[in-house]
């Protein structure tokens, strides 16, 4: 069958099936040129509120916070989540991708949809935001990209469902899938939700902007929108936490610590997490607080304790790999002699220590009903989603390209110092530039403002020096992160159009998606994965107690800044 | 291995790792607490929203902040001679924001409560009291009520922060608080 | 990682009902768009549509 042609990367073993590969790179290859221009107009973003610099004028700014927000939060990554979801499925199945053409369909909308939103806020009406909040206009075609974007990747993802189902009849795997594969799964399951209620919402508002509809109701707009826009960034969250596994696996041969509780922490975000969308309307008029209670704890913060079991078991399973090396010396020595100038696992490492200290922790107390007194709309909030999307999501995806870049695009990685590097710069910046965003908004500096000094202003407010040095701070921040991710798009595209061929047959167009000659696969179905565990499963018993030293100091990291927040809370002007 | 199926075909009931199952209660408890934080700031805390609110129309609240502002105008500032309103404390006083503008500008009497009710008559804004740092959100055609207790006295900002289309950085508006 | 070995599996045990919930993506897939469906966007829409008219 001419639908089962496979080769095997002869450096992890994996297999790639010649159209699912095709898919891959094409999607990871958009996903990057999106990161490209999201990032470089981020750091435009980021010199305008650096009071020193203040690079724009008020309505570019506007435009670029539109184009950096949206080409980011919802193009960057749900580019690369497809093609994650190809990988999670054709590759580590060992299937053929079921209806390539449709793949390929999908893939077209999303390029079309992507490019016409962009567009649409190049021409400068359309400077509503990521948000786009009624009855703010922009233009139909910014609605219509979006919408053409959504139906794409809703294709990609019904694809995955059904590369699961021929997997098994198939029966190309026994028992259950793999652990990222099911990770991946619960990525797919939350992008259906989301795109579904971007429909209900989005396409109304479509309507509405075209004329046909005479009001779309702000309040009804801003609970379905964000039915969107915050469960679009949990596929983000599913989806990198499944690359965390997939690495430690890559890396170490790491097993997960217990299949049952981390499946089962997945099922958590399956049916909780995108309760959460309620953070964005903790002090909007009319909810009564037992929704928004009930809601913005996704229903009893069970999808938190999901999120502080990854925690646990993901770099736990690193520690037992590395104590059955024999790395057993204190807490600590599996963790030192871990391969830190790897960016593939110094990016994934990074990524869940900040995602966790950073973006986890100040996600959960904004997410707090009433604390979200002194945060909503502060600068505060995109201190902490670049902590959750620009570290703990991008980063592990930067990662996973340092592994892909030799094994999908046959490539070696140029610039192997700067690699090395990469994810230290990248998330460096980014740290310094989320902790002065989280600390003047606790000052109360908005987000989304051109000026805070109000310079042309009928009536004027002061802001604390601090606050203005934070964003400055913050702003020098962002250029070390923008160093860093520009580091990335230089390597990433550099290896694929410079890169050593590491096979006769990867030429530069199979770097872009055109299948390797025909020569390079066989017909024959692999038997199994070429990767073999660190060793075999319930050998020789090592439990993790270094991971959960680290642990409980996240916990009391979590339970001061928790109380700190309160005690502020406290302060404010009494309000009932 | 996370990339390859679990190697047993029953994986449910491979008993979990001590310490796994350790932090799986500790963290429990934790998200327990943080929950029940929230109904226990209701019965004590100081800082609730009631989310007293009613759907409106912009010509209705504008009636209501025009009646308000005739009845308890005290004196007018800055160049475009915006009023200042001290209303009696427990009434009902009213803020509209408009593009760009929090209007009118308040003059409140510490510890004393204020039913303020907020809305807007274009975009979304966001109120935003600085640097007490209380932040709502305000959206045309809803009136949301707060009643609200000034602990401070002094001169305070009102910012808008939500994006209200490129004049957003000159929304401001002002509340006194007097002894 | 248990010290015990693990338990002994025939072919003919019964896959427990949790693995069977976790092993199949359409119900977990109806799970997942029921739950949020119903707790934040019905719910939700209900109190938005609940809010009385101004005095």
């Amino acid at each position: 069958m001419a639908d089962t042609l496979f080769r095997q990367c002869p450096r992890s073993g994996l297999f790639f099936h010649r159209t699912g590969e095709s898919l891959m790179k094409a999607h990871a290859v958009f996903a990057v040129v999106f990161f490209l221009i999201g990032g470089i107009f981020g750091l435009l973003v980021m010199l305008t509120r650096m009071p020193s610099v203040h690079l724009l004028d008020a309505e570019t700014f506007y435009m670029a916070l539109s184009i950096h927000g949206t080409d980011i939060l919802i193009f960057w990554i749900i580019f690369f989540e497809v093609a994650v979801l190809y990988f999670a499925s054709s590759t580590l199945l060992r299937v053929r991708p079921a209806a390539p053409a449709l793949g390929w369909l999908g893939f077209i909308l999303m390029v079309v949809g992507s490019i016409m939103t962009t567009l649409t806020f190049l021409r400068g009406n359309s400077s509503v935001m990521f948000t786009s909040y009624v009855p703010m206009p922009a233009e139909p075609t910014f609605y219509l990209g979006l919408i053409l974007f959504a139906v794409g990747a809703l294709v990609g993802c019904f694809l995955f469902l059904a590369t699961l189902v021929i997997a098994k009849r198939e029966k190309t795997y026994d028992g259950s899938i793999p652990l990222v594969t099911f990770g991946a799964l619960t990525a797919c399951i939350i992008a259906i939700l989301s795109i579904l209620f971007g429909a209900v919402i989005l396409i109304p508002t479509f309507l509405w902007s075209v004329g046909l509809i005479p009001e779309v109701d702000p309040l009804v707009y801003r609970t379905i929108w964000w039915g969107l826009g915050h469960s679009s960034q949990q596929i983000n969250v599913s989806a990198q936490v499944a690359i965390w596994y997939a690495i430690a696996a890559i890396v170490f041969g790491a097993t997960p610590m217990s299949e049952k509780v981390s499946r089962t922490a997945f099922l958590l975000y399956i049916l909780f997490l995108q309760l959460a969308s309620a953070h964005h309307l903790l002090v909007d008029p009319g909810i009564g607080s037992s929704w928004k209670v009930f809601n913005t704890s996704y229903a009893m913060y069970l999808a938190v304790l999901a999120s502080m079991v990854h925690g646990l078991t993901v770099p736990g399973s690193i520690e037992v790999a590395q104590r059955r090396k024999g790395y057993t010396n204190g807490l600590f020595e599996w963790l030192r002699k871990a391969p830190w100038d790897n960016p593939v696992f110094s990016g994934m490492f990074l990524s869940l220590i900040i995602f966790g200290f950073l973006g986890g922790i100040t996600g959960v107390i904004m997410g707090t009903e009433q604390i979200n007194l002194i945060i909503h709309n502060t600068i505060f909030v995109p201190g902490h989603f670049h902590a959750t999307v620009a570290v703990g999501t991008t980063l592990a995806f930067m990662a996973i390209t340092y592994f892909l870049i030799p094994v999908l695009f046959q490539r070696e990685l140029i610039l192997p110092k700067l690699a090395k590097w990469q994810p230290y710069l990248f998330a460096g910046g980014m740290t310094m530039l989320v902790i002065f965003m989280l600390g003047a908004g606790t000052l109360g500096v908005p987000r989304r403002h051109w000026d805070v000094s109000f310079s042309d202003a009928l009536m004027q407010y002061q802001y604390a020096g601090t606050a203005i040095t934070m964003l400055g701070m913050a702003g020098l921040g962002g250029i070390l992160a923008a160093v860093g991710g520009g580091a990335y798009v230089l390597i990433a595209v550099g290896s694929l159009v410079f890169g050593r061929r590491l096979d006769q047959n990867a030429t530069l167009l199979a770097s872009f998606g055109v299948p390797l000659k025909p020569g390079s696969y066989t017909l024959v179905r692999p038997e199994r994965l070429g990767m073999t565990p660190a060793e075999a499963e319930g050998a020789v018993s090592h439990a993790a107690p270094g991971t959960f030293t680290l642990a409980l100091v996240f916990l009391a990291t979590f339970v001061v800044y928790f109380f700190i927040n309160a005690k502020y809370l406290s302060s404010l002007w009494h309000m009932s | 291995m996370a990339i390859t199926p679990p190697s047993q075909r029953i994986w449910w009931h491979k008993p979990i790792d001590r310490i796994e199952a350790l932090w799986v209660g500790i963290a429990l408890v934790w998200c327990l607490v943080l929950f029940f934080w929230m109904p226990y700031w209701h019965l004590f805390g100081k800082q609730n929203l009631s989310n007293e609110s009613y759907k409106t129309s912009p010509a209705a609240f504008e009636a209501k902040v025009q009646a308000m502002v005739e009845k308890h105008k005290v004196r007018t500032e800055t160049s475009g001679d915006i009023p200042v309103v001290a209303p009696p404390p427990g009434s009902d006083v009213y803020m509209l924001g408009r593009t760009w503008e929090w209007y009118p500008i308040l003059e409140l009497k510490k510890g004393q409560s204020y039913r303020l009710h907020l809305s807007s008559v274009d975009w979304q804004h966001g109120f935003s009291i600085q640097p007490v740092n209380i932040n709502l959100q305000i959206l045309p055609g809803y009136e949301t009520v707060v009643t609200l207790t000034p602990t401070q006295t002094g001169e305070f900002g009102v910012v808008c922060n939500e994006y209200c289309g490129v004049g957003h950085h000159t929304m401001l508006g002002k509340i006194y608080v007097k002894e | 990682m248990s010290d015990q070995a693990d338990p002994p599996q025939g072919d003919q045990d019964e896959v427990p009902f949790m693995q069977k919930l976790l092993d199949n993506p359409f119900q977990l897939l109806a799970l997942g768009l029921i739950t949020p469906t119903i707790f934040y966007l019905i719910w939700g829409l209900a109190e938005v549509v609940g809010i009385p008219m101004a005095p």
